[in-house]
């Protein structure tokens, strides 16, 4: 055999995968003498036009990839007739290959672009058919882990915390059971204040044989730990103390025994009512958006002298935007001061404490008390993880 | 205290145009909460005033009926029937006539009723919407009376056009308990010029004290005023308008004697007692009651009293609580025509433990028990004798009793600045010296510290914070700027506070609710637990006065709550419920009671740490509890029911939050159930138990079989140490699967532990994959199928040095858990 191509093994061929019948190849010219030129029929621009023409026709007439694969060996295998063409070149006289060469390249070259484009289109067409198989109702339910939820009172809690923990100030925290003089004494609230009395107290009972005089009590409030915070520390003190409290009430719609408020204190030299109003109001603004602000009315604690009741202003009240109660304020009254050790003439301070199950209620829209206190998954799944 | 405006505005100019939502707003500028505004309900068509000219008794019919004829001005009297006795000839009532319709819808017509024609009705105080009283028609005087003609329009006289503000006035201001002090307060708040009805001429009574007088504690009562009255008319009625103004006050009127005292209490804020005179034997004396004594009060309660407790006391005994409420042998009744009028200042402490040992908050003693004007008694008692002079024709007998032991009221020393300190508004010294005297307290302002005098009425005031109070008040809070402090750089949330954080968001995002519960609990919801009688979740902590009896103490466990809400999830239709819960718990046990220091410094450390170390520990504690369906049953198959191991995992989440390893073993504790209870330990501490209720505990709480819990002591675990990773191997794993077989009673995580430890240091992962039992297993063993992941931090492993490791773990397996491996 002479030229190069009959001894190479088949190139790597995706396409060609079955059947391919070395018999029926054409053979090859022999050498040709440069000094005897003789035509090659193979080489004519007539004979690679109809092989082109052939190839062309053979892979638009696949109609899958499988049957694509069948013909390419007759128009691009070894033995196909523009490879064969390729060969015969050798055998043309040296002044006729340059023209001859370029037509068996154009020749091969629009053979192979025709199979690629054929091949390209034919599995595009797959592709589109597998993944159309393969399509799935993406609307099925997936919760095989069931869906948690942490309360709104805990969010809500982490929520104010954070805002103040923000502006600077640190998380205090006392005990639920706490001892009756810090509840009361230490707050200005005498043993027969009718403050007292009307705190609603549920007193603990002692141990064995004094049943009546414990000197603890659930506390009211959450008041008790600004005097434990300024019994502890010096000032300048900024804590936020939120935590769960107590009086007698039955639960109703309105009321439960059991409650939750957040206290802030503020000791420091030459803080005014005026730094009060500013942190309720960005406490407000976080809380409720750019618009909230706070209004105070005068009113009454024994621990705080000059005392408020302040409102907010709540823009997105499911009722239209109106001015909500939310809780009391003050600056802390001397005699709090001197019962915790901190001198009234060099520092002063402010003290705030409102209610989480009213913030609540308003913020989210909540008519009854119950449905916060009974625990009903339905109520609480409502407010996710993070609200 | 309810105020009628028409009232109001017999002392204050209210300025015209002033709508009841003006005084609204500047009640609430002054800190007097409007809880409510009571309107009447309108009346409308013709409603006037009437004069009974004549009553015929109709008998015959099942109740006694009255027909009679009514002068209403026009040219004929009506002839009007009537149900209600309370009546006679020539009383002036209150008629609607056909066409009126009175409160709630009720249309007034000529119609034939008893067999009359009705032209018309006489109306009772109900009727006309202004009071509850429907005992009889309201008479608005007897014949001869001052009021006004026939025909008048009624409306006015009934009051149907006065509203009614009712504010609640915090512990602070007594004083505006009483028309008097409301009055000074909107004098102020509406810029209005006022009069002060406790500005009342002194009266002329001369002569020797009317009665003999002692007061043994002169600490307890400074002031007792007395006058003595005869001639009083048994029969004379209150005046109307007196009636309307008790109505509206919401104070039920009793007999002209009873109420003027009433009255004069709501005008002047000074409660008074009225004895009937003749009924008192002997010197009036004051004094604290024995041990022992017992008076019957004026609502007919025997009381025995205490030593604490002040009486009035004639020759036979107790006459009165002193302060709170009368005595019952010298209560002015039906015939009484001779009273004894008393006005006292009491110590307002003594008062309120009175009140609060007998239960008896009465309207008095919410006064005294607040602080009443000492200045008032005298003017309160030439109050009420004037109105007695004139309604009910008694006179003044004897002169005045005043037994008067008051001391001088120190001024306070205010800084002049200070207000303007306190409130961060700039007030000059004129401003804070004008409100000062607008509160009614005297000023010395000479220099800069302003010497101030509070007022008789203000007891309240004895601070100069509450002198700084009064003046950025009245000045309106409204000035106050609003100015954000500066707090120095705080240290955030402690570890302690990011830890509770961390559990709860685990637990939520690991499928749990928070449900955070009440902390009461009773015995019934322990013994349902099956706790044993020396448990110590039964040393609790008892309230005094718990809301249920049935729940007198404090939780030692989160699980009675959890579970009762489980319950109440489950009896309203859910079916797979995961809940969590993490709080304070409060176990009992011995303690000291705490002390009550003093108050007027810190307290000495021995003492605050007495006083700290007396408030028994309260452990945080989480807790969660399942229920049916830990995986829904689902598209993709049956779905999973909640198990044990879901409690378990529960806590091993938990540690994972908390940052802490946990190890867990077999345990035995109620309410578990014994075989399927597992001991979570921390370090060498048990910090809780998870795993399935025992089945008496489902039954005994009507809770599904197999329902599970976990509870666990956050506070018991140790801090998190600082996490340090493993050093991250780049070469390729070596994975070994190994399946040993174990006796059935040994644990998988001693098993574990002994492959790991004999793995040695090229293990990477360990990682149980199957359980089984049954042939060809022979029986009462199990075979335990574990995948191991090893790996070298520097070379890739050779075949021959991952089965010296497998072997090595074998064998150490082998030797410590009797393993052998799975042929």
């Amino acid at each position: 055999m002479s030229g190069g191509g009959g001894a190479r093994g088949g190139p790597a061929n995706p396409a060609a995968g079955t059947g391919v019948r070395r018999a029926e190849w054409p053979p090859v010219s022999g050498a040709n003498d440069p000094y005897d030129p003789k035509q090659v029929a193979a080489l004519s621009a007539e004979a690679l036009d109809a092989a082109v023409a052939d190839a062309l026709e053979a892979f638009a007439g696949a109609g899958d990839l499988e049957a694509l694969a069948a013909v390419r060996p007759a128009h691009l295998g070894d033995r196909a007739p523009v490879l064969l063409a390729r060969r015969e070149l050798g055998a043309l006289p040296p002044a006729a290959r340059s023209d001859a060469g370029k037509r068996v390249n154009a020749a091969r070259v629009a053979v192979t672009e025709a199979y690629a484009a054929r091949l390209a289109a034919l599995e595009a067409e797959r592709d589109a058919r597998v993944l159309a198989e393969e399509r799935v109702d993406v609307t099925l339910p997936w919760d095989r882990v069931p869906r948690g939820a942490r309360h709104p009172l805990t969010t809500l809690t982490d929520r104010i915390a954070d805002i103040f923990v923000g502006m600077g100030y640190e998380v205090a925290e006392g005990p639920e059971l706490e001892a009756e003089w810090l509840n009361f004494d230490a707050l200005n609230i005498g043993r027969d204040h009718p403050a007292r009395t009307m705190m609603d107290t549920f007193f603990v009972a002692g141990g064995p044989g004094w049943e009546t005089d414990s000197g603890l009590v659930l506390r009211t409030h959450t008041s008790p730990v600004q005097a434990r915070t300024m019994l502890s520390r010096t000032p300048p003190i900024y804590v936020v103390a939120p935590g769960r409290v107590y009086r007698t009430d039955e639960l109703d719609a309105t009321h439960t025994p059991v409650f939750h408020q957040v206290e802030g204190l503020a000791v420091d030299r030459g803080l005014t009512m005026a730094h009060l109003r500013g942190t309720l109001d960005q406490l407000a603004r976080s809380l409720f958006g750019a618009e909230a602000v706070t209004r105070w009315r005068p009113s009454y604690f024994p621990f705080t002298e000059p005392s408020a009741e302040f409102d907010v202003w709540f823009p997105q009240h499911r009722d239209g935007p109106r001015w909500v109660e939310w809780g009391g304020c003050g600056m802390v009254n001397p005699r709090v001061l001197v019962a915790c050790g901190i001198d009234p003439e060099e520092y002063s301070g402010f003290a705030f404490g409102m209610g989480i199950e009213r913030a609540l209620q308003f913020r989210s829209g909540v008519g009854d008390m119950r449905d916060i206190v009974e625990g009903d998954v339905r109520f609480t799944r409502a407010f996710g993880v993070e609200q | 205290m309810r105020v009628p405006v028409g009232w109001l505005a017999e002392y204050v100019d209210i300025p015209a145009g002033t709508t009841v939502e003006d005084l609204d707003a500047a009640f609430v500028r002054l800190g007097l909460e409007v809880e409510e505004i009571h309107r009447p309900e309108p009346v409308t068509g013709p409603l006037v005033v009437g004069r009974v000219l004549e009553i015929e008794e109709l008998t015959g019919f099942k109740k006694p009926i009255r027909f009679t004829q009514v002068d209403v001005g026009e040219g004929e009297p009506r002839g009007i029937v009537c149900g209600a006795q309370n009546f006679a000839v020539g009383d002036t009532v209150v008629v609607a006539l056909p066409g009126a319709v009175l409160p709630g819808g009720f249309e007034i017509a000529s119609r034939k009723t008893y067999d009359r024609i009705s032209d018309g009705m006489i109306c009772s105080v109900r009727e006309l919407g202004i009071g509850d009283d429907h005992t009889g028609i309201l008479v608005l005087g007897a014949d001869g009376a001052d009021v006004p003609p026939p025909g008048t329009p009624a409306d006015a006289v009934a009051g149907l056009d006065d509203v009614v503000i009712e504010l609640a006035v915090t512990p602070d201001r007594g004083y505006c308990l009483a028309m008097r002090g409301i009055a000074r307060e909107m004098g102020t708040g509406l810029a209005a010029p006022w009069r002060d009805p406790g500005a009342v001429p002194p009266p002329a009574w001369s002569g020797e004290p009317a009665w003999q007088v002692t007061v043994a504690d002169p600490e307890r009562c400074d002031r007792f005023s007395m006058i003595a009255m005869e001639g009083l008319d048994p029969t004379a009625p209150t005046p109307w308008w007196m009636r309307r103004r008790l109505a509206q006050a919401a104070v039920r009127s009793i007999s002209l004697p009873v109420d003027v005292t009433n009255y004069v209490m709501l005008e002047l804020g000074q409660p008074m007692h009225a004895f009937d005179r003749d009924a008192v034997t002997g010197p009036i004396h004051v004094r604290p009651a024995r041990e022992g004594e017992r008076l019957t009060t004026l609502d007919g309660a025997q009381r025995t009293l205490s030593p604490d407790d002040l009486l009035i006391t004639d020759d036979t005994g107790p006459i009165g609580l002193a302060g709170v409420m009368g005595g019952a042998t010298t209560e002015i009744g039906n015939g009484t025509t001779a009273v004894l009028l008393e006005a006292a200042h009491w110590e307002p402490t003594g008062i309120a433990r009175t009140a609060r040992r007998h239960r008896l908050p009465s309207e008095a003693a919410k006064r005294f028990e607040r602080g009443t004007d000492p200045e008032m008694t005298v003017a309160a008692l030439a109050r009420a004798a004037e109105l007695l002079a004139e309604y009910g024709g008694a006179k003044v007998v004897g002169g005045l009793v005043d037994v008067d032991s008051r001391r001088p009221r120190p001024a306070i020393p205010l800084d002049v600045t200070r207000p303007a300190r306190v409130a961060g508004v700039p007030y000059t010294p004129g401003q804070v010296v004008e409100l000062l005297r607008a509160v009614g307290a005297e000023v010395d302002a000479d220099g800069d510290t302003l010497q101030v005098t509070p007022p008789s009425w203000r007891p309240d005031l004895t601070d100069p914070a509450d002198l700084v109070e009064e003046v950025v008040r009245l000045a309106g809070y409204d000035d106050v700027p609003s100015v954000l402090p500066t707090a120095p750089p705080g240290r955030g949330l402690t570890e302690t506070q990011r830890r509770r954080r961390a559990i709860g968001r685990a637990l939520a995002e690991f499928g749990f609710v928070e449900a955070p519960n009440y902390p009461f609990v009773g015995t019934p919801a322990l013994d349902a637990l099956g706790l044993p009688a020396d448990d110590d979740r039964r040393a609790v902590v008892l309230v005094r006065n718990p809301l249920s009896e049935e729940e007198p103490a404090l939780r030692t466990t989160l699980l009675p709550g959890l579970l009762a809400t489980l319950a109440r999830n489950l009896s309203r239709g859910q079916r797979d419920v995961a809940l969590f819960e993490h709080g304070a718990v409060f176990p009992g046990g011995e303690r000291r009671p705490a002390p009550l220091p003093g108050v007027d410094r810190r307290p000495d450390d021995e003492t605050l740490a007495a006083l700290l170390g007396a408030v028994p520990g309260q452990p945080w504690h989480v807790a969660v509890a399942l229920s049916g369906h830990r995986e829904p049953r689902g598209w993709w198959g049956p779905g999973r029911p909640a198990v044990w191991a879901d409690a378990v995992e529960a806590a091993r989440r938990v540690a994972a939050a908390a940052g802490v390893e946990l190890t867990v073993r077999a345990g035995e504790r109620a309410p578990w159930h014994p075989g399927r209870c597992a001991e979570l330990v921390v370090g060498d501490r048990v910090v809780g138990h998870a795993g399935e209720l025992h089945p008496r505990v489902c039954a005994a709480l009507e809770l599904p079989p197999r329902t599970s819990v976990m509870e666990l002591d956050v506070d018991a675990l140790p801090p998190a140490p600082v996490p340090t990773p493993p050093r991250v191997s780049t070469f390729p794993p070596v994975l070994i699967d190994l399946a040993v077989v174990v006796a059935e009673d040994v644990a998988q995580v001693d098993v574990a532990a002994a492959l790991t430890e004999g793995a040695g240091e090229l293990l990477e992962d360990l990682r149980l994959f199957d359980v089984y039992t049954g042939a060809p297993i022979p029986p009462g063993r199990k075979s335990l199928a574990y995948a191991l992941t090893l790996r070298a931090p520097d070379r890739t492993l050779t075949s021959e040095e991952a089965t010296a490791v497998r072997d090595a773990a074998l064998a150490a397996a082998a030797e410590r858990t009797g393993a052998e491996l799975r042929g």
